[in-house]
């Protein structure tokens, strides 16, 4: 690949999620020139793991087909997965980016036809979801997934299960000599749709999400749910398969915590709010959810939702913040001890499951940004001291769906000035 | 004469929270409480305390002054630093309850006979006698605090590791007639009353 797929009148967009793809839709459907590069073998993000939205509960894979239809017409965007941002230098209007791609072992030729899958025999745990089941070594991430291209694991690459792979592909798509790639480009502006990751539950030791099966995040409760996910859409608990009727949500799982992320997430009380209605729908008037919560932040329309799932006589509110959780040795049921803030009552609770509705964290903690990027003290986004880079979505703030393509569109609008001035500046 | 507990009536006529702040070691955290209760699930003793930290908290907000400086609550408290951990606030929880402690003892209103208020007397005035820990004289305090012939059977009972100091070299006899003392006794004695003096002006108490 050589540097000339971009000049300086070209937008990077940084992140292929829901906000990557609206930023790069916004400035490529007003005629902008934009590169999407996405770390993952896919599009998507973390939507496309989603089993619902909330509040209307439909399903993330409408918005995004409407989303992956307007980037394949769309010759403006040229979409760069398994590729990822290394360095970035210069200025506004003229940002010199390293950019490193890994080998998908893949290439165009595939039709997903899936043959490759079928002669593989290694399994690896699957990303899609969250690693609750396993996956073939040849795989295509998701039905949802664009490019819709399989992917080999370079952990079988050099093996006979590599070589079976390649022999099984009809259409010579496979290429197991691929090398990881460097290349340079230079832009005019860069949007960073870097996006948010969950908060490790690992680290809120007194729950055990690290010692206790029934234990899980609300991410991974996405992908029970989900007729995808690793139990086909049915709400059963990780320790003996058994079904999960009595289920416990706990509120602020890692946020409004300076022991763990000091912001509030925003949107976990919406998404469990949602989560309960899963619960409902698997098991009717059987089912039962315990909401444990500091206080509900369902925020401006979204209190209709609230007020609904209120008068849904399967779920109940506990006003308190979890103290610990402990299990039932005979039956693998966690115990919820706490106190709770409506009385003063201690309680010890026995549940099936436990939902811990983890914290936003965006994905680029801990990862080294030019310096020109500035970070709030949650590492959320803000923008760039010299002003030709943007934060967008839920990489600059903890959103949901909805405000992240609002953020997106917003940071596309501010790309689009940078690269006017620019070209107005190199005409005069 | 008034009281201390009249004076403080009657600077703060109900508004406790100000007075808990202006008084209390750290009493500035209280309005920090966002009732979230991990302090109170987190407590070791939580069971057995009649108000947990978190009620403890909202009741000063809420003004009821005599049950929170009367409350055993804050005397419960093992220093363990569970709370102060968890708190995903961060308040100083255990801080705030020894501050509450010495405010209620310092009024006058903390609970009579309460165990751990009456050994941290006995250990203070012991302490404050000759600017050392007289072990020998406080575990006799305390065996005796219930009366005579209870403190000569709490002595018997403990004859046998007392014997076992003395063995070695752990327990002084002698220590009963007057004891060790620090070099300068008055002048620790004085600092101490300077303190409380100095205290006791800043919490207009004087």
């Amino acid at each position: 690949m050589t540097a000339s797929i971009a000049t300086h009148q070209t937008i990077l967009v940084v992140g292929g999620g829901i906000a990557g793809m609206t930023a790069a839709l916004e400035a490529a459907e007003c005629g902008k020139q934009v590169i999407l590069a996405e770390k993952t073998p896919t599009l998507g993000g973390r939507t496309s793991l989603l089993y619902r939205y909330f509040p209307k509960m439909c399903h993330p894979t409408c918005g995004l087909e409407i989303n992956l239809k307007r980037i394949k017409g769309n010759p403006n965007v040229r979409v760069m997965t398994m590729t990822e941002v290394t360095a970035v230098t210069g200025s506004r209007g003229n940002y010199r980016v390293t950019l490193k791609i890994k080998p998908r072992y893949v290439n165009e030729n595939c039709t997903a036809c899936g043959d490759c899958g079928k002669a593989v025999q290694a399994e690896i745990p699957n990303p899609a979801n969250y690693g609750l089941d396993k996956i073939k070594a040849a795989y295509l991430p998701h039905g949802m997934a664009y490019p819709q291209r399989y992917v080999i694991d370079p952990s079988i690459v050099g093996t006979p299960e590599g070589e079976a792979a390649k022999a099984a592909c009809k259409v010579g798509a496979i290429d197991l000599a691929m090398q990881e790639e460097t290349v340079e480009i230079t832009v005019g502006s860069v949007i960073w749709a870097t996006g948010w990751r969950p908060f490790d539950a690992n680290k809120i030791q007194p729950y055990g999400y690290d010692r206790y099966a029934n234990v899980i995040t609300s991410l991974e409760f996405e992908r029970l749910a989900d007729p995808h996910g690793p139990t086909g859409g049915k709400l059963l608990r990780p320790s003996d398969g058994k079904e999960a009727k009595n289920i416990a949500f706990i509120q602020c799982a890692g946020s409004r915590d300076e022991n763990y992320l000091r912001h509030c997430s925003r949107i976990c009380c919406m998404a469990t709010l949602k989560q309960t209605q899963y619960v409902r729908e698997a098991w009717g008037d059987e089912g039962k959810s315990t909401i444990y919560y500091i206080d509900i932040r369902a925020i401006d329309r979204f209190e209709d939702f609230y007020a609904k799932v209120w008068q849904d006589p399967t779920v109940r509110f506990i006003k308190s913040k979890v103290a610990r959780i402990a299990e039932n040795e005979a039956n693998g049921n966690p115990i919820l001890h706490g106190v709770d803030t409506e009385g003063y009552h201690r309680y010890a609770n026995e549940h099936d499951l436990v939902v811990l509705a983890v914290g936003m964290e965006p994905e680029v903690t801990g990862v080294k940004l030019p310096d020109d990027i500035v970070l709030d003290s949650s590492h959320f986004i803000e923008g760039s001291k010299s002003g030709g880079m943007f934060g967008a979505g839920a990489a600059t703030s903890p959103l949901d769906v909805n405000r992240a393509v609002q953020s997106a569109t917003a940071a596309s609008l501010r790309a689009i000035q940078v690269i006017h001035q620019t070209a107005s500046t190199e005409a005069a | 004469m008034t009281t201390a507990n009249e004076k403080a009536i009657a600077k703060y006529k109900n508004d406790f929270l100000r007075e808990v702040e202006a008084n209390v070691e750290d009493g500035h955290w209280v309005k920090m409480c966002m009732q979230c209760g991990v302090c109170a699930g987190s407590c070791p003793l939580g069971p057995h305390w009649e108000h947990s930290p978190q009620k403890i908290f909202m009741m000063i907000r809420a003004g009821k002054r005599e049950e929170v400086l009367k409350s055993d609550s804050m005397w419960m408290c093992t220093s363990c630093y569970n709370c102060i951990v968890r708190c995903p606030r961060k308040l100083p929880i255990t801080h705030i309850m020894h501050g509450l402690a010495n405010y209620a003892h310092r009024l006058g209103l903390a609970p009579q006979g309460q165990p751990t208020r009456e050994i941290a007397k006995l250990f203070w005035d012991n302490l404050i006698k000759t600017g050392r820990v007289n072990e020998l004289k406080f575990s006799l305090a305390m065996y005796f605090k219930d009366g005579f012939s209870q403190g000569i059977k709490n002595a018997m009972a403990m004859q046998s590791i007392g014997l076992g100091l003395m063995k070695a070299k752990r327990l002084n006899p002698l220590e009963l007639f007057g004891g060790h003392a620090c070099k300068d006794k008055s002048g620790i004695q004085k600092m101490i009353a300077k303190a409380r003096e100095i205290e006791d002006r800043r919490r207009g108490l004087a």
